[in-house]
């Protein structure tokens, strides 16, 4: 089984003028998918990110104060999981609550060691 | 500002009524590896509560507040040991845990109302696991989950708090090493391990109940947290045994007595004697609700006959209606299912009242010998009784003067002191 990254963003805007009871809706839905993929051993871990963040730009010599990428850009989380294939990765990744929010996912395979 | 008192009553009350609760919440969580992590956590949330509520008041749902408290704890220890090796994630259920995503939610779901009743069971099965000795399992019980201090519980079992920290610590140990997961046995197995969880409960009651420790707090404590554990066993659907029933039926006519037992002074009073119009009515008709209700299925254990022979003490207005012949044909089946030397001792105390002196005598001398019952002091004391009835006051002194010789309790001290000058 290989593993992969998937890289979820924005979804900031869509997700602030949620009401708690939404919110909570939503957390659920993240509770229900990660745990279908717990149970199946292909969870690894993840976390999403806090919004600020600092970019060092021009080999290092330069200090942004912002993520690289903002707006629909802007990296909100991370998972990591097992999977057979790209494309069953692909497939895993279709069910992120974070497209309620309007997020993109994007799945890379962790190069092999 | 609030009444200082009463925040210590309404935390005092809810504390012996939820803690256990929490706690086994908090080890379903943490693993039975981390189980002071779980008191520790429930301990916090009770300080936090009284220095809150000193300032702020009683909330309007204190359990909530509680609750939520213990819970939003879970979630620091959580976060900040996600990484370390303390707590075992490898469940997948837990590994939500170490996620921003899931974390709160799978910690909500851990608190879901109806799943906190199954894993207070649970963790009361694993307490009494077969392989820790009953004095260990009582111990662990009311330290973790009736809310007793270490010295609350060294008090119920006359011993010291360091004797009750040894206890604890194997017992905690024993979780560790075996890994012991708190469930509810499943069918097969519920039988014999309902068994082990009823004989701690009564364990704990008849310390209670029976006149060892004079504090009467301690003691009215141990009766009612006893009773709340039978009856907890009684709220969820696999643990609804007859005999589950049975002994909450016991418990609930002896505990209708209690106040009846022991006079102002603080000695013991005969049922011949009790005063039988400070008998709790209402607990006796939940006995007699219970009893009813342990009579599905087909076992009939001791506990079915101990109450139905409580019962029947409870039922009689007066000392002189008591049924004494349906009083010995429970015995006669009691002795049929455990042949007990001590139930066989009362046994002989009915042939008196049925029968008289003489045949109760000739009951007693097959006991003789006995090395359980030579350290016995209902022994001697019945023997004291017996000889003073066939009008022989020495032997009936000898006897007496045995029992109090082996009883630690000042009320029944008091009691055969009583005797003894009486007699003379």
């Amino acid at each position: 089984m290989k593993e992969f990254l998937l890289i979820i963003r924005g979804g900031h805007d869509e997700s602030a003028d949620q009401s708690p009871e939404e919110m909570q809706k939503h957390m659920q839905h993240w509770q229900q998918w990660m745990g279908g993929l717990a149970e199946n051993g292909r969870l690894v871990g993840g976390q999403p990110l806090m919004n600020e963040g600092k970019t060092l730009i021009e080999r290092g010599k330069k200090v942004m104060d912002r993520p690289l990428a903002e707006g629909k850009e802007l990296v909100g989380g991370y998972l990591l999981i097992k999977a057979d294939s790209l494309d069953h990765a692909t497939n895993i990744a279709k069910d992120c609550p974070g497209f309620e929010y309007n997020c993109s996912v994007e799945i890379r395979e962790i190069s092999p060691m | 500002m609030e009444n200082r008192d009463h925040i210590d009553t309404t935390l005092n009350h809810l504390f012996r009524q939820e803690s256990g609760k929490m706690v086994a919440v908090l080890i379903k969580i943490f693993g039975t590896e981390n189980i002071e992590m779980a008191e520790d956590v429930v301990q916090d949330a009770l300080v936090s509560a009284l220095e809150t509520w000193k300032f702020r008041g009683i909330p309007d749902n204190p359990k909530a507040w509680l609750y939520r408290t213990a819970r939003n704890k879970a979630i620091d220890i959580i976060r900040r040991k996600k990484h370390s090796k303390t707590i075992d994630f490898s469940d997948p259920q837990k590994q939500l845990l170490t996620s921003g995503y899931t974390l709160k939610t799978t910690m909500n779901n851990f608190w879901e109302e109806h799943q906190i009743q199954d894993d207070f069971l649970g963790m009361m099965y694993a307490c009494c696991h077969p392989d820790i000795s009953q004095e260990n399992q009582i111990t662990f019980i009311l330290k973790s989950l009736c809310g007793f201090s270490t010295k609350e519980v060294a008090k119920s079992f006359l011993t010291s708090e360091d004797t009750i920290s040894k206890r604890l610590y194997r017992t905690k140990e024993y979780f560790r090493k075996h890994k012991i997961r708190p469930e509810i046995p499943n069918k097969s197995a519920i039988v014999p391990r309902t068994e082990a969880v009823l004989s701690a409960i009564y364990l704990m009651f008849n310390e209670g109940y029976n006149s060892t420790n004079a504090d009467q707090l301690i003691r009215k404590d141990l009766i009612g947290q006893a009773m709340l554990l039978c009856r907890s066993l009684l709220s969820v659907e696999r643990t609804k045994l007859p005999e589950v029933y049975a002994l909450m039926a016991l418990m609930c006519f002896h505990a209708a007595r209690v106040d009846s037992r022991v006079t102002t002074e603080g000695s013991l009073v005969l049922l011949s004697k009790q005063d039988r119009t400070k008998w709790d009515i209402a607990l006796i008709q939940s006995g007699q609700d219970y009893l009813n209700r342990a009579s599905f299925g087909d076992r009939l254990t001791m506990y079915h006959l101990e109450a139905a022979i409580a019962y029947e003490h409870c039922q009689a207005k007066y000392y002189v209606d008591t049924d004494w012949n349906k009083i010995l044909e429970y015995y006669d089946l009691l002795l049929d299912i455990a042949n007990d030397p001590i139930v066989f001792l009362n046994r002989s105390l009915v042939i008196l009242e049925l029968k008289g002196p003489k045949e109760a005598l000739k009951v007693l001398d097959k006991l003789k010998n006995n090395k359980l019952l030579e350290n016995y002091y209902v022994y001697h004391a019945t023997l004291g009784e017996v000889y003073y009835r066939l009008s022989d006051p020495t032997l009936s002194k000898v006897h007496y003067e045995k029992a109090l010789q082996l009883t630690q309790s000042k009320w029944e001290q008091q009691f055969l002191k009583d005797k003894i000058d009486s007699k003379r």
